[in-house]
Parts: C-alpha cells; sequence; structure tokens
C-alpha cells in the first residue's frame, strides 16, 4: 500500500517536473479531413489553404524555428483517420490537429489527442457532444454546432410566426439531434412540430417526402440533413411548388459552396444559421478576398473558423511561452479571440469558442450583386444566446 | 376500407404511385442499358452509374461553356459519352471477353475510381444545378398531388426510349444480329457479321442510354461527380431481378421496383433504401434465373 | 527400354528430391518472414502494422473464398463490420475481456455467414456476388439503424483492456504481438484449410462442380463451410481492428470495404496464399502515405486496379512465383 503510494507519487512528480520545463521544440500543425467525398468543398484543401495563410499571418515562426504544416485526407473513414491521427501524434510530433470532418472522426480524434494530452481543434465537426459528453480538456469547438445551428433558426423563426414545423430528416444520429435540438426549440418558443420524415442518407429523390410535408400543411419545413440530401430536397422542393404554394424551407445545416452549387434560383429565400458570412463587414471582406484569391471560391465558416483558431492557438503558443497543453488552454481561454472570425469571442472552459452567429436569408436572384452575394444576414444571434449553456452539455471536466 | 385500414389517403397512394412511376422509368432506362450490355458482351459494367453521371456533367457543360440548351444536349451528349464508351471498349474491355464476368465486373468497376476520380478533380462534390427547361417550368394540379410538368416529360421520354430500344432490338435486323450474337456469337461470325463491331457498338446503345438517362437527371437532381455512384448498386438489383440481359425485363422490374420504392416511403421510409434489396435477395432464391430470365 | 525407365525413375526421384526441397525451402521463407514481422514494429510505426496486418486477415479471408472456392462474395464487409460491432459493444457496454470480445465478434459472424452462406451458396457466379451483396446492403442499414452502433458517430473509446485479465493491451508494442499472433493463427487456418483433403475437394469443386457431384462429394456443403469459416476470419479481423482503432464505425460495412478487399486480394494475387498479404500492404501504405493527395488517391487506385485486370490478373504475388519458377 505505501509502496503503491511512493510509486504514485513519484510518478506523479515525474509527470509534472516533466512539462514544468518549458517545451519550446517547434510547433507542428496537422490539419486532417475529408478532401475527396462529400465535405471536400466546405472545409477539404480550403481549410488547408486558411491554416496555412493563419501560419503565415502568425509569422511563420515560433520558438525561433519555422511552424510546420501537414495534412492529409481521411476519406470519412475513423480508421484511417485514427492511423493517421495516432501516427501524427506519436511519430511525427504533431501537437494539434485541425478541422476534422465528419463525427465519427471527431469523435475519434478528441479521444486520441485527450489520451495524449495533445490539442484537437474541431471546426467541421458538428455534434455538440465535442463539447458534452465527449468533451475533453484539450479539445476546442469552433465554428458551430448542431445546437447552435437549431437554435438560431428555430428561435427567430418561430417568433417570427412561423409556428408549425415539419421535419425532412436525415435518418441517422446528425439528423435525428438536429430535428430534436431545432423541435425542442420550436415548442419552446410556442410553436408546434407537425410531424417529420426519415429518409436514407445519400438519397436522391424527394418528392415522397416532400408530398407528405405537403400534406402536413406546416409553416415550415426544416432540413435535418446535410450536403447533397439538402440540395436535392430544396431543388425539388422548388420543382413541386411547396415554396411557391407558401410553405418555407429551413436549412438546419448549409454552407455558401452548397448555395453556389445549388444556384439562387433554388436557394432563394431559404432561411439558415451560420456562423461566417464573408460580405459582413470590411474585416471579412479583406481576409475573404485573400482566400478568393489563393483558393477561387468564397471560404466557408469552416474554413473562417479554422484560420482563426489556428491562429488563436498559436498565440496562446506564444503568449505561455510553451507547448505545455494546460498552459497553453489557459491562455486561449484568457485572450479573447479578436479577428474577423471571433469578433471578440471567448473559449469557455467546456471548449466551446462563444462568437455571434447569424441567422440569414438566401437572395433572390435579382438581389444578388454577383457571384457569392448570396446572403443578407436578418439578425446577429449573441453567443451566449447561440450556443448551448455549459451546464446542460454535462462536461466532465467542467468543475462547478 | 383498405385505405383506412393502412391508415394513408388514397389520393396520397395514387401520388405516390405516380412518383415511383417516374423514379421506376429511371431505373428502367439504366438497367436497359446495362442489361444490353450484359447480353451481348457479358460483361457487368459497374461504370454504368458513372457514364450516368458523365451524361449529366457534360450536358452541363454544352450549357456553361457553349450554351447549347436542355434539347441538343438531350442528343449530344449521349453521342460525345457513347463515343467515349466505345473507346473504352475497344481499347480496354474487348480485352476481357475471354474471361470470367467477374474481370469486367472488377476492370469496370476501376473505371468507376479513374471516373469519378476525375470530375471530382475538376468540378469538386458540391457539384453544379442545372435549369429546368423553360417550357417545361411549372406544373398541373391533379387534385391528389402537384405533379412537375418535367417529372411528366421524363416519364414520357424514357419509356419512349426504353420501347424504341426495346423494339430495336426485338423488331429490326440490326436487332435481330444482336440477339443473335447473344445466343452464338462464333455462329454470327461465320454468317458474315462483323461481331468486334457489333459489340463496340452494343455497348455505345447502353452507355448512350445511360448518358440519356443522366441528362434527363440533370435538372432534378444537383449534377455532382457522386451521382451514380449509389445508383448503381440499386440498377444492379433492378437487372438482377428483371433477369440477366433480358430487356423487356428490365423495362418492367425498373418500373415495379420504382413503385415498390414509392410505396415503402409512405408506410416505412427508413427502409426505402433496402426495400429494393430484400425483393432482390427473395427473388433470387425463389427464381435465381430472375423474373424474366430463361433457363 | 530400360534407359527409359531408369530416365523416369530419375525424373521421379528428382521431383520428390524437389518437393522436398520445396518444402524446406517453404520453411525456410516462413520463418523468415515471421522474424520479419516479429521485428518489424522497430522499424515501422506499430498502429500502421497492426492495420495492414488486420486488413491482410481479412483479404486471406476473402481470398479463401474467391481463390480456393471460385465464390466472389461482393458483400465480405458484412462479416468485417459485424463483428467489428459486436466486439465493440461487448467489450465497452458489457464490459467483456478482449478475447472474449474477439470470440463473441467472431462468432457472431461465423453465424451470420451460416445463415447468408446456406441462402446463397446455391447460386453461383454472379448471381452469387449480387445476392451476397444485398445481404451486405441490409447489413450497413441495420447498422444505421439500430441505437446501439450510434449511427454515424460509431461505437467510440472502446477501451483495449487486458489480455485474460493480466497483460495491459493499451501500450502499442503489447497489442502488436496479439495482433500478430492473431493474424498468424488466422493464416495458419487458411492455410491448413487449403493443403487438406478438405481444401483438395474445394479445388476439385472450382474446375468442375458436376464431376466432383459424380464422384459423390456433396459439394454445397463444402462450400457452405468454406463460406463460413471465411466469415468467421472476416470477423476476427474485423473485431481486432476494434482494439487497434478502439472504434467501430459505418465504414466498416459500406459497400466500399467490400470493394477494397477485392482490389487487395486481386493486387497481391488471388488464389495464392500469399497475395492478399501483399495487396493489403499495398493498399494501406497507399491509402495512409497518399492520404495527402485526396482525390488523386482514387484515380491512382483506379489506375492500378485497371491495370491489374488487363495486364496482370495474377497480381504480383503470381507474378512472382512465375519468375521464380523460370529462375530455377
Amino acid at each position: 500500500m505505501r509502496l503503491g503510494l511512493v510509486c504514485a507519487s513519484a510518478l506523479a512528480l515525474l509527470l509534472s517536473a516533466g512539462p514544468s520545463v518549458a517545451d519550446k521544440s517547434p510547433v507542428k500543425i496537422g490539419v486532417l479531413n475529408d478532401q475527396s467525398g462529400l465535405y471536400a468543398d466546405l472545409s477539404g484543401l480550403g481549410s488547408v489553404e486558411a491554416a496555412r495563410m493563419a501560419i503565415e499571418d502568425f509569422g511563420g515562426k515560433l520558438f525561433g524555428a519555422p511552424i510546420e504544416l501537414v495534412h492529409a485526407d481521411h476519406k470519412n473513414r475513423a480508421d484511417l483517420a485514427s492511423t493517421i491521427a495516432r501516427e501524427w501524434f506519436d511519430n511525427s510530433k504533431v501537437d494539434a490537429i485541425a478541422d476534422l470532418t465528419a463525427s465519427s472522426v471527431a469523435l475519434a480524434v478528441q479521444e486520441l489527442a485527450r489520451e495524449r494530452s495533445k490539442f484537437a481543434i474541431h471546426t467541421s465537426g458538428a455534434t455538440s457532444r465535442l463539447t458534452g459528453d465527449a468533451c475533453s480538456p484539450t479539445g476546442v469547438h469552433w465554428a458551430y454546432d448542431t445546437y447552435a445551428l437549431a437554435n438560431g433558426t428555430a428561435r427567430a423563426l418561430v417568433a417570427e410566426g412561423q409556428d408549425t414545423w415539419f421535419f425532412l430528416t436525415a435518418d441517422y444520429a446528425f439528423g435525428h439531434s438536429l430535428e430534436k435540438d431545432t423541435g425542442a426549440m420550436v415548442e419552446k418558443m410556442g410553436g408546434k412540430v407537425l410531424g417529420a420524415v426519415r429518409h436514407p442518407l445519400d438519397n436522391q429523390d424527394f418528392s415522397s417526402y416532400l408530398m407528405q410535408a405537403q400534406a402536413s400543411k406546416s409553416k415550415m419545413i426544416g432540413l435535418a440533413n446535410a450536403s447533397s440530401d439538402t440540395l436535392n430536397a430544396i431543388r425539388q422542393a422548388k420543382e413541386f411548388g411547396l415554396v411557391s404554394m407558401g410553405q418555407r424551407l429551413a436549412a438546419l445545416l448549409l454552407f455558401i459552396t452548397d448555395i453556389h452549387a445549388v444556384g439562387l434560383e433554388a436557394a432563394q429565400e431559404l432561411v439558415l444559421t451560420t456562423g461566417f458570412y464573408w460580405d459582413r463587414d470590411e474585416k471579412t471582406r479583406a481576409w475573404s478576398e485573400r482566400f478568393n484569391k489563393r483558393r477561387g471560391h468564397m471560404p466557408t465558416m469552416i474554413q473562417a473558423g479554422t484560420y482563426s483558431a489556428i491562429l488563436h492557438f498559436l498565440k496562446a503558443v506564444e503568449a505561455a511561452g510553451t507547448k505545455e497543453p494546460k498552459a497553453v488552454m489557459e491562455k486561449m481561454r484568457a485572450m479573447r479571440v479578436d479577428d474577423f472570425f471571433g469578433n471578440g469571442g471567448y473559449l469557455r472552459e467546456d471548449g466551446r469558442m462563444v462568437h455571434d452567429m447569424y441567422l440569414v436569408r438566401v437572395k433572390k436572384p435579382g438581389q444578388s450583386k454577383g457571384p457569392w452575394d448570396y446572403f443578407e444576414v436578418i439578425r446577429t444571434i449573441p453567443g451566449d444566446e447561440a450556443f448551448r449553456p455549459m451546464k446542460d452539455g454535462g462536461c466532465k471536466y467542467v468543475k462547478n | 376500407m383498405l385505405f383506412e385500414l393502412l391508415g394513408v389517403p388514397p389520393q396520397a397512394l395514387f401520388a405516390q404511385l405516380l412518383i415511383g412511376l417516374v423514379n421506376g422509368s429511371f431505373y428502367a432506362a439504366l438497367s436497359l442499358g446495362l442489361a444490353v450490355i450484359f447480353g451481348m458482351l457479358n460483361i457487368i459494367n459497374f461504370a454504368h452509374g458513372a457514364l450516368y453521371m458523365a451524361g449529366a456533367f457534360v450536358a452541363w457543360m454544352l450549357l456553361h461553356h457553349f450554351g447549347i440548351p436542355f434539347w441538343a444536349s438531350l442528343v449530344l451528349s449521349p453521342l460525345i459519352v457513347a463515343v467515349f464508351g466505345m473507346a473504352l471498349e475497344r481499347v480496354l474491355l474487348s480485352r476481357l471477353y475471354h474471361l470470367d464476368h467477374i474481370y469486367g465486373l472488377l476492370a469496370t468497376f476501376g473505371l468507376v475510381l479513374l471516373i469519378e476520380g476525375t470530375f471530382r478533380q475538376l468540378y469538386g462534390v458540391s457539384g453544379r444545378g442545372y435549369p429546368t427547361p423553360e417550357v417545361l417550368k411549372g406544373g398541373w394540379n391533379l387534385g391528389f398531388m402537384f405533379l412537375p410538368n418535367y417529372r411528366a416529360f421524363v416519364l414520357v421520354a424514357a419509356l419512349a426510349v426504353c420501347f424504341g430500344a426495346w423494339f430495336f432490338i426485338e423488331r429490326t435486323r440490326i436487332g435481330s444480329y444482336l440477339r443473335a450474337g447473344t445466343e452464338n456469337a462464333r455462329l454470327l461470325q461465320a454468317f458474315g457479321v462483323n461481331v468486334p463491331r457489333m459489340m463496340t457498338l452494343t455497348f455505345g446503345l447502353g452507355v448512350a442510354l445511360a448518358a440519356f438517362t443522366g441528362v434527363l437527371a440533370a435538372p432534378i437532381y444537383q449534377v455532382h461527380p457522386l451521382m451514380g455512384f449509389n445508383i448503381i448498386i440499386i440498377v444492379f438489383a433492378v437487372v438482377v431481378v428483371g433477369g440477366m440481359g433480358s430487356i423487356l425485363g428490365a423495362i418492367v422490374t425498373g418500373l415495379a421496383l420504382g413503385v415498390a420504392e414509392g410505396f415503402t416511403r409512405v408506410f416505412y421510409p427508413e427502409a426505402s433504401a433496402t426495400v429494393i434489396f430484400v425483393i432482390m435477395a427473395v427473388v433470387l432464391l425463389i427464381r435465381p434465373q430472375g423474373l424474366f430470365g430463361r433457363r | 527400354m530400360a534407359e527409359r525407365e531408369a530416365y523416369a525413375l530419375r525424373s521421379e526421384v528428382s521431383g520428390w528430391e524437389a518437393r522436398q526441397g520445396a518444402e524446406r525451402g517453404r520453411l525456410i521463407f516462413a520463418a523468415i518472414a515471421v522474424l520479419a514481422l516479429i521485428c518489424a514494429p522497430f522499424a515501422v510505426y506499430p498502429v500502421f502494422l497492426m492495420k495492414v496486418l488486420c486488413f491482410a486477415l481479412f483479404a486471406c479471408a476473402f481470398n479463401l473464398l474467391l481463390g480456393y472456392g471460385g465464390l466472389l462474395s461482393f458483400g465480405h464487409a458484412a462479416y468485417y463490420g459485424t463483428a467489428a460491432y459486436i466486439a465493440a459493444h461487448t467489450i465497452k457496454v458489457w464490459g467483456l475481456s478482449p478475447e472474449l470480445g474477439l470470440l463473441a465478434g467472431t462468432l457472431a459472424s461465423a453465424l451470420l455467414g451460416l445463415v447468408v452462406g446456406w441462402l446463397s451458396i446455391r447460386r453461383a457466379g454472379i448471381y452469387f456476388a449480387m445476392i451476397t451483396l444485398a445481404f451486405a446492403q441490409m447489413i450497413y442499414f441495420f447498422a444505421l439503424q439500430a441505437p446501439f452502433t450510434k449511427g454515424e458517430d460509431g461505437i467510440q473509446a472502446v477501451p483495449r483492456g487486458y489480455l485474460f485479465g493480466v497483460i495491459d493491451l493499451r501500450p502499442d508494442l503489447t497489442l502488436y504481438y496479439l495482433i500478430l499472433a492473431i493474424f498468424l493463427f488466422g493464416f495458419y487456418v487458411v492455410y491448413r484449410t487449403i493443403h487438406s483433403p478438405f481444401g483438395l475437394v474445394l479445388k476439385a469443386i472450382r474446375e468442375n462442380e458436376p464431376r466432383a457431384i459424380s464422384l459423390g462429394y456433396r459439394t454445397e456443403r463444402f462450400k457452405l463451410a468454406t463460406f463460413v469459416v471465411s466469415a468467421a476470419l472476416a470477423g476476427l479481423a474485423g473485431a481486432a481492428t476494434v482494439l487497434v482503432f478502439q472504434l467501430a464505425s459505418l465504414t466498416y460495412v459500406h459497400w466500399q470495404t467490400s470493394g477494397e478487399v477485392v482490389i487487395m486480394t486481386l493486387l497481391g494475387g488471388m488464389g495464392t496464399i500469399l497475395g492478399p498479404f501483399v495487396g493489403a500492404i499495398v493498399v494501406v501504405t497507399l491509402q495512409t502515405h497518399l492520404a495527402a493527395f485526396g482525390a488523386w488517391l482514387n484515380i491512382i487506385l483506379g489506375a492500378i486496379f485497371l491495370a491489374c485486370v488487363l495486364l496482370f490478373r495474377e497480381g504480383i504475388v503470381g507474378i512472382a512465383q512465375k519468375r521464380l519458377k523460370k529462375l530455377l
């Protein structure tokens, strides 16, 4: 017993002794995301470029050595992502992995990073579990999450009088949680959920489901799905005259690249919540134009978020003067996120970066002045209202 | 009475029946092409979905770069893709005819990776939207449902092409060669017919059907590199249920499975992606040659 | 006359000698290979190696069915993934030890293989491929729907635990030797199956089924047994993957995984004992180390695939064997 205690305290000493010597080895950042599959346009190489810009804007060097950047395509496969992430953390001395599309990947890398006291910077995983039951002392969740999307859209629309809802839900955990969160908010605001229909993932034809939505006579149709499913549903809702007969669509997760792909003709009047829009003020425009020059399209909230998160991380490492996780996390929380994206946002103890979200409406083709002029910001949602209160998340690392 | 029992109003069922037929006509046109190729070339064309996608993309490119409208694309795009397909057949597939079916399946699987990868590299994954042709915008209110004009057009066009192809194969001279070729290619060669050239043309025909369906699909679905990725598996199931190589089987089964899928979407929407495979498994166990297959 | 007899005798003797020699050569080769595998984690990142071994076992199991049974299953991901889910669930939620989790997963896959095999082996060729694909799609649907699989999140953070309650599997190196042992066990099962009277009958069935039937063999039973063994080993590979990555996700049951195992087997050389292993090394290496190339990887894989089918159908090992034979 006593021996065990001695051993344990010796071990503890050893462990605490290690990092107390400031770790000033070169900083290495990895961007791990989908570069060839469904999410390649909204994160993919665009996020890699954003990370590169963040490193350049920071000055390219830290602790007297150049900051390294590596990137890889995980094809939305958790096992492949896990191999690469482990290799990066264990062998290649990567300190932080950013982006992390697809929730299975995000959750897996969150766990790997937590075990190794490395940083997981989530800018595209949507699941709010990342700051809830799957939170980590070294994981940060930057751009948005399912709660904020559901909350922002439902609250504003019900307040506007759109109080009866019907959901088209992609039949998997992500869709279910979007439907549940949005439905709860609708009812909390005094609205009514008339029903929902579940469609398989990667569905092509939505006519059957749209007819059921039409028959429900709800005022709003909530699209609790993503990427090509949402795009197909939007196109076909227009084709079947749902919009012209008075129903409105709310996409619960949609990116500006999606709007670009589907076209304003089909997407007009759509309401959605986003964490970033390039044409919001001087600073966002300036950065986005730079991004556009390098990538040939305007950034999504994921790409802008990746820039912001990495820049903030680098600043925190510099301010802490070490890569020791606890010190860096303290700095990250203490410093405001004062760039075009964060707009004075702050990092919460559970890893959530709290910043303003924007409720936007997609412009009509006539109102748009050109490519990428797609959104009209109809409401700025203050960060503290947009995100889930920390006590409701159930993150076990938060001290009460 | 029955409808009340099922808890679904009859109008909704009519609507689903119609929608099922529209989707079924897509399946029919695609599986027809697949069946023709299998019948003549003995190759399971895994790349059929990728060529369907290519058809839609070529239509988009024609519109975007050259301003060629939908109606012209309906002819041009299948032609372009068919020429590409025939080149593929000459260069690659013709070397595999003497081998087991498995190799044809595997080679075309490789082609899928190549074709889809290339489009992905060029256009990204979110793809592009293709506008509905002006004349076909709007729709009719049938009382029990709103039928978009374009969907009605798709149903008519796809069926017309299917039955045109069926007529061509079953009732014309060249068609009779084709059928003879599936029975005994060597004998046909002995009669002085250029069998290799016929095979190339058959592959071209099958591919053109896929591309034609792709052009039809462009205004409805988002045109993107992965659009043929999942549909190919469904179309396989259709061809297997109908009977490999059976032309009529492919058309009828395509329509029937479209309707079956439509009804599943009302009663148990979660299963709509799987119902086709359940039907396929049942049919294969009871009637392995397929509903319309011989032997 | 006598001369000819003597010649025949001589050639027989030399044939026997050659066989003895080949046997010895094989043993030496096997010993070197195992030794190399034991030393490998000191040179190469162990997690990567474990992934290769898991996929290699999966491909070996698949090869048993395709290369020796002549049956192309286009839905082998179903067994790989089912075992992964069952192992992940039993270890994480029920708290089973790793060896019991492996066993549970393998048994589940064997059972699934028994049912699907019983239904599908009555058909041959392309119909067999299609029917196995249909069942795999149903399994995928089930995995997407069933609450215990946690949808697209997958079952995450599965503890590696203690083998037999004693050996801590958390260090990568310890786990590597367990995975290596599992792989060698699976490989040995495949090897024994092929080089046994059972394997010879299987070969006979593949070459000419009516003749095998006329010889009195109940060919369906042989095929079914092979199917079940193949499914069980694919399951073992899937369950082992869970220990390595500590997760089970939907990609394991997706039809692309079924396609991937076909690629590995074909690339390495189907119907050769080492082919699947070599194929797995090549494919996993490409995936991991060309990961920065994104969409190009698919194009490269597609090109390799086509080249394989068109130019060297025997696969890497098949060709190497031919060259070696010529050399000797």
